[in-house]
Formats: structure tokens, C-alpha cells, sequence
């Protein structure tokens, strides 16, 4: 494949394989870019990129800011309590604004499944998906895709382990369709409350397998993924305590010891320590975490850059 | 690729083989050696090219050791980058500082002079060379900007209706350079 032929990121569910592999490729480009003693290039030089978040985040808007920046474009932070939205205005109006002062790519976070493809729907800008609710974020599952593939070197036949809150973690649907869709094997494991039997079907037929023990996900994994419990949500009510989530949830040294030698253990961030991972865990040798920073802003300027000439056109 | 008729064949695999070691002699007779010398090819035939260029170089000096070889990428520092849509980059490789160096960037074929002027800014991020010089196996005239080689395989006056095509057996079938009619310019 030569181009990406889509005006917008919204999720991983509709994009291809091959477009995945487009998107690692180009990323692993940027990787080299932030080695340089310039870590800037010209290419979307003249371009306007928005980062319009409704939710919360510091390390998704930072990761989507410099790599706007390192591509030369102009870009703005919006954070919700700064913008009109607060003052009643809808989300269409907001976007017809930006629009108006020539806007090409919007970056979008917030809490409603759904409202970036409202969105797309009736913009010509490209709209990237920073998180929707419950729904995806798919530039997170991008970048733990280059994770793995840059050390494995492939997703084939991988099989990889995401642990906690799968029910209500939009990193963990991204992740899945990403993995599957280049060939590894997902496990996902939680307590019935956050991770029921039946979400499997989200994936039919896919090699998606649902567990309840920690010990089970683990044997003989690849990699795991430990999913942020998020205790500023309603998840407390979802297990007795944080003490017994950790006893049975949590990644210590002892757990990862099920995993095979040398398996590659991931965290999106920002981590609960103690809680679902021990900091013998986040900080020993098997920790990809700040690995997957850096890859981040690798992959979302593979994005921004290979949307940045789209829009309109196929809008 | 369509590939147009073809109408001339500009170099055979000798002749090109030839080019190339009269242009390592000459970027050896005006650098005065390869003290300080690093040779950077612009993707893809450039980067065969300069590899090609630093083992005769070490051949001819007998050195056990070839001048340092990079390469580049130049997409991102297109002028015309923001054409739509987009087309994927691959990544640059320059293993060593450019720092005081002398650096000769090489390319297949020299037309309008812009992929020079986007390799002249992609390499300034590298650092600042001591001098930058420029190798290009075939000259094809029609320049937009001000931009000059210091060695060439071979000046060939064209028309934008041609196309010159540099083949290198590392990435095609054979080495040669052919001119093909009615299907415009690329390089």
C-alpha cells in the first residue's frame, strides 16, 4: 500500500491490516527523526492541528502536541474549560469555528462513544480519535502495536495478555482489534465485573479468550498489558477493595514469573503503583513503559502526517 | 510504473560502471584524499549509488576501510509535502556526525533541483558540514532552481516530456540508464 486512503483515525475496528503496517512503518521514520539533533521536520508546515480535549489528560495531549510541532505544524490546546462548549454552544458549532480558521487535522478526546464520527461526519478537517468514551483510542493501541513489533519484530503469532477493567477500557478494545487484525492471539483477563465471560463476542471468531485468573492469562504470554484501574470513575463499586484487586489483579515480580522469560509487560498510563502493577514491575527490565511513550509520539506523527493531506478531498 | 517507449539507451551497465569510477577519482582529486569525507545518497538509487562510490574511493586509496556512507529521505522537506495525498517517508540514516565534515550528497538523476534543495535542509538538521558537494550520475538539465553539481556521470540535454530512468542492480534487474518518451518527468 502506498497511501493511506482515509480522512480520519477514528478506531482500529475499520482499518486494515495493511493500514496498521502503513502506519508502523511510517512511525518507525519518526522514531529516527527524534534521534536527530533537529527533531523537526518540515512536512506539515502551513497545517493547523487542534487538540480539542473534553477529558482530563496530560500525557495523550502532550505526545499529540510535540509531534504536531515536530512536524512544523501550528497547534492549539483546547481544554474544555477554556472553550464556548462551556458556554452552551454544541459541539458542531465548535468545530464549524475551528473550521472557519482553516483547520486540518482536529484531535479529539472525550467521554461520549461516538461524537468524533458525529464529527467527521460533517467536517472536511481530519478528525483523530484521542479516546471516546469507552469506545477506542486508537492511537494508544498504534503505539503498543510498534512496541511489540519493535521488539519482536512482527505480531504474528504473538499472544499477548491485557489485564483489568476490559469492560470500560477503551485501550483495551483498540488493543484487541489491533492485535488480531495482525495476527497475535489476545487473552483478556479481569474480575466478572470488569471483564465479563461474554465480551469475547465483541470479536467473533477472532482467537480473543476471556479468563478470570491472573495466573491463566499469564502462562506463557508474549506481553501484557495492564489496563489503569480508574478509581476516579465508578470502579470502585466494581471490586470490594483495592486491596483484594491487587491481591489478585495486581503484576508483581512472582506473577510475571508465569509469563514467558523475557516477556514484554506494558502500562498505557499514568500507572496506579502498588495497585494493578508493583514497582519492581514497572521499573525492572521487562518494562516497555517508557518505551511506549516514546513510540507514541512516533505513531502520532505517522498519523498527523499521513492524514494531514486528506481532508477536503474525500470529505 | 507505465513506462512510456523507449528511446534511447543513455548508459549501458559499462558505461555506468566507468562514470562511477571517473567520479570517485574526482571527488578524491578535488577533496585531496578522504580525510574528513562522508558520502550521503538520497533515497533509494542515491543511497546505492554513494555505496557503490565509497567502496571504489577506498579501492583506489586502498584503505581498509570505506569513507562513512548515510542516507536520507528527503519526503518530509518536499515544497510540495502538503500535496495531497500524503506519500509515506522512510527513514533516513545518518550513523555519524556530519559535524565539519565534507559531505558529498549523491543522487541518480539532477532535473528540477528541488529534491537537492529539500536534501540541503534535511541535512542541516544533521548538523552544520564544512562544505556540502554534489554527485549525480546523470544531469537532465531543466532546472527551477539555482542548484549545480560538482561531479557528473553524464550531462544529457532532455526534454520534461522524457523520463530518465536509472536502474542499479542492488534494487533493479541491471545497471543502466535509459530515456523513455511520452511519460513525464520524474527526479
Amino acid at each position: 500500500m502506498k497511501r493511506l486512503a482515509r480522512k480520519d483515525l477514528l478506531d482500529l475496528e475499520s482499518v486494515s491490516a495493511e493500514e496498521i503496517e502503513l502506519l508502523l512503518n511510517q512511525a518507525e521514520a519518526f522514531r529516527e527523526v527524534a534521534a536527530r539533533p533537529v527533531k523537526k521536520v518540515p512536512a506539515l508546515r502551513g497545517k493547523t492541528v487542534i487538540n480539542l480535549f473534553f477529558e482530563p489528560s496530560t500525557r495523550t495531549a502532550t505526545s499529540f502536541h510535540l509531534a504536531a510541532q515536530r512536524l512544523s505544524a501550528d497547534v492549539l490546546d483546547i481544554k474544555v474549560a477554556d472553550s464556548s462548549v462551556r458556554k452552551g454552544e454544541t459541539l458542531l458549532d465548535t468545530v464549524a469555528t475551528f473550521e472557519a480558521m482553516d483547520l486540518s487535522v482536529l484531535i479529539m478526546r472525550t467521554s461520549h462513544a461516538g461524537s468524533p464520527a458525529l464529527v467527521a461526519a460533517n467536517s472536511k478537517a481530519s478528525i483523530v480519535n484521542a479516546g471516546d468514551g469507552m469506545h477506542e483510542h486508537p492511537t494508544q493501541a498504534l503505539l503498543d502495536l510498534m512496541t511489540l513489533k519493535r521488539r519482536y519484530g512482527r505480531l504474528d503469532g504473538l499472544t499477548v495478555a491485557i489485564v483489568g477493567d476490559v469492560l470500560h477500557s477503551r485501550v483495551a478494545r483498540s488493543d484487541t482489534w489491533g492485535l488480531i487484525k495482525l495476527g497475535a492471539k489476545v487473552r483478556l483477563c479481569g474480575p466478572p465485573t470488569m471483564c465479563p465471560s461474554s465480551i469475547g463476542q465483541l470479536w467473533p471468531g477472532a482467537p480473543v479468550t476471556v479468563t478470570h485468573d491472573l495466573r491463566e492469562a499469564l502462562e506463557g504470554v508474549d506481553a501484557v498489558q495492564m489496563l489503569r484501574l480508574q478509581l476516579e470513575r465508578q470502579q470502585r463499586f466494581l471490586f470490594p477493595s483495592t486491596r483484594e484487586y491487587s491481591k489478585l489483579y495486581a503484576l508483581t515480580t512472582e506473577k510475571l514469573a508465569f509469563a514467558k522469560a523475557g516477556a514484554l509487560v506494558m502500562h498505557p498510563g499514568p500507572m496506579n503503583r502498588g495497585l494493578e502493577i508493583s514497582s519492581g514491575v514497572a521499573d525492572g527490565p521487562q518494562s516497555a513503559i517508557t518505551e511506549q511513550v516514546t513510540n507514541g509520539v512516533a505513531v502520532r506523527m505517522a498519523v498527523l502526517y499521513l492524514l494531514a493531506g486528506n481532508e477536503a478531498e474525500t470529505a | 510504473m507505465s513506462a512510456g517507449r523507449l528511446k534511447t539507451v543513455l548508459l549501458e551497465a559499462q558505461d555506468l560502471d566507468r562514470a562511477l569510477t571517473r567520479m570517485a577519482h574526482e571527488i578524491l582529486e578535488r577533496n585531496r584524499g578522504v580525510e574528513g569525507l562522508a558520502l550521503v545518497g538520497i533515497k533509494t538509487r542515491g543511497e546505492v549509488l554513494a555505496r557503490r562510490l565509497a567502496a571504489r574511493i577506498a579501492k583506489i586509496e586502498g584503505l581498509a576501510q570505506a569513507p562513512a556512507v548515510g542516507s536520507l529521505d528527503v519526503t518530509f522537506y518536499r515544497d510540495d509535502a502538503g500535496a495531497r495525498p500524503t506519500r509515506p517517508a522512510a527513514a533516513s540514516e545518518v550513523g555519524f556526525s556530519v559535524e565539519g565534515r565534507t559531505v558529498v550528497l549523491v543522487d541518480d538523476v539532477l532535473y528540477t533541483g528541488r529534491t537537492v534543495r529539500a536534501a540541503l535542509t534535511a541535512l542541516l538538521d544533521y548538523g552544520r558540514a564544512a562544505r556540502v558537494q554534489l554527485a549525480v550520475l546523470v544531469d537532465r538539465g531543466l532546472r527551477e532552481l539555482p542548484v549545480r553539481a560538482d561531479f557528473v556521470g553524464k550531462n544529457v540535454p532532455t526534454s520534461a516530456r522524457e523520463r530518465v530512468q536509472v536502474q542499479l542492480s542492488e534494487v533493479d534487474s541491471e545497471d543502466g540508464v535509459k530515456i523513455y518518451e511520452g511519460d513525464g518527468g520524474e527526479a
